[in-house]
């Protein structure tokens, strides 16, 4: 038996070392084709142009209109998941007898395993006719229906991880604040809340992180419009939504045109990146806290 | 006395013999009153016939081994094992002649009348200031703002930790050490202006000079307050206290004037206990 364990650690090891050579190989990718881009496209001009053209005659390369509808669309999907999230966090943590609690949170979890591909259609197909009967200027495609569908499927992961931080402040802290004649309400919103704020702020980071990268939904209901605008009811464009535009498309391999994707892809990429760095900073200093 | 079948018989020979002891025979005043206080965690029974008489301006001990049931005893006195769910509890609780437990009782204000100190502290992730001005603020007893930082400045001076916090009341109390937090913890539990006030083993995570300190405190607020103290460390309760209740298998075996109990307890186990035969 011996002689097998240095061939396991060594099997192990390199299962590990897979996945990390994965994300490296997508980073040095990612890097060598934005470089390639930037060479011919002055950096300025990509971060700050008003216009993304890149497929026209005369193609222009700015690519505010895309980070302006990827902000647009994760907006609106925060806007619905963060009170709806935290309002059942606090339900489900502070106030369900646990019966309920063990039934409805995997319910709600649920939410979190429907294919995005499913809510993109529910979005186009179901979501958008309905707000168009309230909204009659809103156009097939928008950024709001499919906003409003995203702020759906983060709900889980607002309200599920929120839960677990509101669940992790120690118990004490609670009786503290009953013994000090706070009403439930007074105890949940007052001490518990706050005492897991950079849980719940992780929580909602993360969320973010996974609106930002949604790419199906987008996709599906939001149009293909790069446009720089601030009007929920009209076409849009996202960065990912991009991406899936060119990759599917006839774009030949190596042009400027097909390397717009990459320099998108990195913003993405470092944009969820550092999203997901404070989330994990948060997390760590909320564990410290409390152990 | 650890073999069970011996604390059994022991047991169901004090419970014939008891009430005799539970009272200490004073004429004082009484400000709690149990009466056949029963109490179950689900199915488990933690208190069995408690019936007890503690009086207003003294510190009355709750001694006994681990189990005993002194800290639930404790919690049922401000309706603290109300929030743990499966509980139930039995007879009554008089607090100056009402029934904590009886029918049309706010137990938020009865909460604030009888405030708790507990074994670990627990400040709130808030500044020093805060964590004080929290109780006032949730009663909408915070009044204006120079009346609040009164209020506040009062109760830290109360608990004694007035001159050492002064210059940060902003800071977190997080940052504040061990003993620190607990006297923050009582000034906090003061600043509500209970009458009486339940300190769950309030000392026992501190190092002795920090536990003199408490003991100190404890002794400067009997003049002000009812205190009911729960402690493991008897020669704590032979120091603070006046009486001493000790408490066994969940019941209440014998209640008396502390410096009887520690040196002519009338009953064995009560002796075997405090002169640490078992515990």
């Amino acid at each position: 038996m011996k002689r097998f364990e240095p061939l396991i650690e060594w099997a192990l090891l390199l299962c590990a070392l897979l996945s990390i050579g994965t994300t490296a190989g997508i980073i040095l990718v990612l890097t060598i084709e934005t470089f390639a881009f930037l060479r011919e496209v002055p950096v300025t001009d990509f971060l700050f142009g008003t216009n993304w053209t890149p497929l026209f005659a005369t193609p222009s390369f700015g690519v505010l209109p895309l980070v302006a509808g990827t902000v647009m669309v994760s907006a609106i999907a925060m806007a619905v998941a963060l009170p709806m999230g935290l309002l059942s966090a606090v339900y489900l943590s502070e106030y369900a007898p646990l019966g309920v609690r063990r039934m409805v949170k995997p319910i709600l979890e649920i939410l979190a395993g429907v294919p995005t591909v499913v809510y993109g259609y529910f979005a186009l197909l179901f979501v958008t006719p309905l707000l168009q009967q309230v909204l009659p200027g809103l156009a097939g495609f928008n950024a709001l229906s499919p906003g409003i569908v995203m702020g759906i499927m983060i709900l889980p992961l607002v309200s599920s991880l929120s839960e677990d931080a509101m669940q992790a402040v120690p118990r004490g802290l609670r009786e503290g604040a009953y013994a000090l004649g706070a009403t439930k309400m007074q105890t949940s919103l007052r001490v518990v809340l706050p005492a897991a704020f950079s849980g719940i702020t992780a929580a909602c980071i993360l969320a973010a992180s996974r609106a930002i990268g949604e790419t199906m939904i987008v996709a599906i209901a939001a149009g293909q419009q790069p446009r720089l605008t601030a009007n929920p009811l009209v076409p849009i464009e996202t960065m990912t939504a991009y991406i899936v535009q060119v990759s599917l498309g006839d774009t030949p391999q190596g042009t400027l045109e097909y390397r717009t994707i990459f320099a998108v892809g990195m913003l993405l990429f470092l944009g969820t990146f550092m999203l997901n760095l404070v989330s994990a900073w948060l997390r760590a200093r909320f564990r410290e806290e409390y152990s | 006395m650890s073999d069970p079948a011996t604390r059994l018989t022991a047991l169901g020979a004090l419970a014939s013999r008891s009430s005799q002891h539970q009272h200490p025979p004073v004429d004082r005043p009484v400000k709690i009153h149990a009466e056949s206080l029963n109490f179950s965690y689900g199915s488990t029974r933690a208190l069995t016939d408690i019936s007890i008489r503690i009086h207003p301006n003294v510190v009355t001990a709750f001694i006994g081994p681990s189990g005993c049931g002194k800290s639930t005893f404790l919690r049922t006195l401000n309706r603290m094992n109300d929030i743990i769910p499966g509980t139930r509890v039995e007879g009554k609780v008089l607090i100056d002649g009402t029934d904590i437990y009886g029918p049309g009782i706010d137990v938020v204000a009865l909460r604030r009348r009888v405030g708790m100190v507990f074994q670990k502290s627990n400040p709130f992730p808030k500044s020093i200031f805060d964590n004080i001005a929290y109780g006032l603020r949730i009663n909408g007893m915070a009044g204006t703002r120079s009346e609040l930082a009164e209020r506040v400045e009062e109760s830290l001076r109360q608990a004694a930790l007035w001159d050492e916090v002064k210059d940060r009341l902003q800071t977190s109390a997080l940052a504040m050490s061990g003993g620190q937090q607990q006297r923050l913890c009582i000034a906090r539990a003061l600043a509500v202006r209970p009458d009486i006030l339940l300190m769950d083993e309030p000392a026992s995570a501190l190092d002795p000079i920090a536990t003199q300190r408490i003991e100190e405190l404890v002794y400067d607020l009997k003049k002000t307050y009812t205190i009911v103290i729960v402690t493991h460390n008897m020669q704590q309760a032979a120091r603070v206290s006046d009486f001493t209740a000790f408490f066994w298998l969940g019941r209440l075996v014998e209640y008396d004037r502390t410096d009887k109990m520690f040196t002519a307890p009338a009953e064995k186990v009560t002796e075997d206990y405090v002169t640490g035969r078992f515990g």
